[in-house]
Parts: C-alpha cells; structure tokens; sequence
C-alpha cells in the first residue's frame, strides 16, 4: 500500500542535509509551507541555498529560517518584499549570497527541471544587467538568453487537501509556484490542512499529481495572513 | 496649466482599453487603471501568481484572503475567471498572450527602451519580480508615470540612465501632462496634453525630441 501520509515533523523532513537546494513554495503568505519553515529551522540545518519569490518578511517564516544562519544563498525574484529587515541585514553584512531572477524566469527554470530540460533560451531579460554572464543567441532576429534549469534537493510546498498516493489540491490563489515546484526536487514535501480517502479528490481538481510528492504532514494552518506589499 | 490626476492618468489609459483583450496591471497608478474600466466593457485583468479574470478589491466583511493579486493585495474573482501555478501564469506572459501590460516607470527612452526595476549598478538589493517578463512578452506595453522626477528631472528621454527592464518595449507613456506615443524609428509623439498646457512648455520638461501626432 502506498502511503505518503507521515505524523511528525521530524519524519517529515528526515535526510536534509547541510548545503542542500531548497525549493519554498508560496507567493506572499498564500500557499507558503510556513510549519515545514518552522520544523527546517529547528533541525539546525546549515548552508541552504533557497529559491523562492520573495526574501521573507519581519523575522517568521522564510527571515527567521536566514536569521537563524541557515542559508549561504537566496534565488527570488523580488527581495524588497514589505519589511525585508533580516535579508538587507544579512546582505549588507555580506553573509547572504542573493541570486536575482526574473519572476518568470525563476518559475520557467524550476518547470525547466521537472521536465529533464537543462536549459532553455528566453527573451526576458535579453540586454539588461540580468543577462551578464550569459550565453547569447539572435533567434529569427531577435536576442534571446541562455538561462539554466534550477534542480533542488528539497522542496516544500503548501496545498489545502492531499491524498496517502500524495496527490495534492490548491486553493484559490494558493498554485503559485508550488505545483512546479513540487515536480522539480529530489524530495517533496507537502505540508497540507486536510488529508481525504484515496479516491476523494476528483482527478481534475488534482493540481500535482501524487508521482511528484515523497511526503504529506497535515498541518492546521488555517486562513493565509494577507499583508500588502510590492511583487 | 493643471496637471493630470493619478486617478485621471489611469482613466485616460483605461479609456483606450478595447473589449477583450487580456490586460496585466503594474503595481502602483497602473492597479488603479482597472476602476475605470466600465462595467459593460469585458477587459480580462490578469495577475501574474496565476489569476486570470481579477476583480476589483472586495467589499468589507466579503474578503477570500486565498485570493491576492502581485501586490500581495486582496482581490475578488469575475464570472469566468480562473487559477494557473506560476509556471502557466509566466509562460502566458512570455508566450505573448497577454494584449497590455501597465507598467510603472522610472525613465522611458525614445527608441521604447524601459528603466523601471534598479536605480542603479550599486543598488544594494534590486527587486526585478515580473517586470521583465512582461516587458520581453507582453504584446504592448504602457507605461503611467508622472512626467519628470519629484525634483523636475525630465523622465522621458533619449537614452535610460538607469539599468533597462527591458529594450524597445514601450509602445505608449501616460503621464501627468501628456499621453505619448512611441514610435519606431520616430520617437516620441504627442497625442494630447493637460489643459492649458503648450507643446513648447512639454518639450521643455522632455529630454528628448517630441513630435506632433498629425
């Protein structure tokens, strides 16, 4: 019998190691794993590279994990997210590594690696500082850039209901990257609000199928907190 | 002269959004654009963490806090809208189906060339999120911003000063004194201006040669 369904924290994310790449599902708090962010931090794990939309905010969730030393590097998109206290500190300080990536680029590089592309030509940001470095090639006249797929070790992802196969549904705004990222790690692991008989998710609401998810914890997280801030 | 309001900047870009087409707003004056989209005019908003079919901000004591827009804001759905991850949300945008994008703007050049995400090479920490995207994928792209800086610095010019969002991809500037359009291989032409206010005096506050729409 397959069963993805685990009871504790400490089962949940079992095996991560130090230097690891971590997915972190989520855009603002919609869709973000913040009890997977809670339990990362308490295993003490050091020198991740995370790659994410935005930089955290105050000093929860994704800010407390680098607060606490546990990321060398950040891939996001928009780091200046509303209070980014502990991320311009680190920065400053030299003791964080940042890795900025179009927002669109950041999710076609993930889709990139769950797909068995190592890289792919874009147009987005052809010409601008964020092509430095960069492989170049004029495609039917016009400049595109050479960006490479972003493989991780781990992802953490958020969904309203999974089954024990590890089938997985989103509510409303809560997609976001965590789909994506859910196919595009070694191990993932979903932190979910309910878990439901095999057979009880209709397969067209199935936004990532089980085949992609290694572990389910439930977790009562309740609403999102909304607060506003730039993207 | 009186300038244009923001909430008039927005209706006078909102005023020249036809039925149908598929419309991605900018955070800022851009968000304001879909207020003044009237009702009877079928105008799909799409929000780049995977909404397609956004409404305007809910009323008190109705708020779904699981839908939220690109700047974090809460938002109601339209009858007909629907949910993408950001993987399909993204590739709509870079695939070039999205008719509009609004964008705000630091500096727009006269060839189309945008600068709006880093005010410069030693910027401690830049914040590039989906404006690069939308400026490579999008069809057209507006931009709304006030004509000069707070200061008087022209915004409009010939060449950014600033790093590029991205390259020849500014069709159209709204801003608190004019509505302009760029034009390959012309430049900037000047469709209309803020009551009482003379082409010279524009060209005065523009760092670059602005042009008669004839």
């Amino acid at each position: 019998m397959i069963n993805k369904i685990v009871q504790t924290m400490a089962e949940a994310l079992a095996g991560i190691k130090d230097g690891s790449t971590v997915l972190i599902g989520g855009f603002g708090s919609v869709g973000q794993p913040d009890a997977l962010i809670e339990a990362l931090i308490e295993t003490g794990v050091k020198d991740l590279t995370i790659a994410l939309n935005n930089a955290g905010s105050g000093r929860v969730g994704v800010a407390k994990l680098m607060d606490n030393g546990c990321v060398r590097k950040i891939i996001c998109s928009f780091p200046r997210s509303s209070d980014p206290v502990v991320f311009e500190t680190l920065y400053r300080e030299g003791k964080l590594e940042l890795e900025i990536t179009p927002q669109g680029t950041l999710a076609e590089r993930i889709r990139a690696a769950a797909a068995g592309i190592p890289a792919f030509f874009t147009a987005t940001g052809a010409g601008t500082l964020l092509a430095r470095g960069k492989e170049s090639r004029v495609i039917d006249g016009r400049e595109y850039i050479l960006e490479t797929a972003l493989k991780a070790d781990v992802a953490l992802v958020e969904a309203w209901q999974a089954d024990r196969w590890g089938n997985l549904v989103y509510r409303g705004s809560g997609a976001n990257f965590n789909p994506t990222m859910a196919a595009a790690a070694e191990l993932t692991v979903a932190q979910v609000q309910h878990i439901v008989e095999l057979g009880d998710l209709h397969p067209h609401m199935v936004g990532t199928p089980g085949v992609y998810v290694n572990r389910v914890i439930q977790v009562d997280r309740g609403e999102p907190w909304t607060k506003p801030e730039e993207a | 002269m009186t300038p244009f309001t923001r909430d008039q900047m927005a209706h006078r870009a909102a005023d020249d959004i036809p039925e149908g087409w598929c419309v991605n707003l900018g955070i800022g004056i851009p968000t304001l654009v879909a207020n003044h989209v009237p009702n009877t005019r079928e105008v799909i908003f799409q929000s780049e963490n995977g909404v397609i079919g956004m409404g305007p901000a809910p009323a008190k004591g109705t708020e779904n806090v699981w839908n939220i827009n690109a700047g974090k804001q809460l938002i109601t759905l339209v009858k007909g809208a629907s949910f993408v991850g950001h993987a399909d949300s993204f590739a709509m945008i870079r695939g070039g189906h999205i008719d509009l994008c609004v964008l705000g703007g630091f500096e727009v050049a006269e060839n189309g060339d945008l600068a709006n995400w880093a005010t410069g090479e030693n910027d401690t920490a830049p914040a590039v999120g989906g404006a690069m995207d939308l400026a490579a994928g999008a069809k057209r792209l507006w931009v709304i911003m006030d004509h000069t800086t707070k200061d008087g610095r022209p915004k409009l010019l010939e060449k950014c000063v600033y790093p590029l969002t991205g390259l020849k991809c500014v069709t159209r500037v709204y801003t608190n004194l004019a509505t302009i359009d760029v034009v390959d291989g012309k430049g900037f032409v000047v469709r209309d201006m803020a009551p009482g206010l003379t082409f010279d005096e524009l060209q005065a506050k523009t760092a670059a040669k602005l042009h008669q729409a004839h």
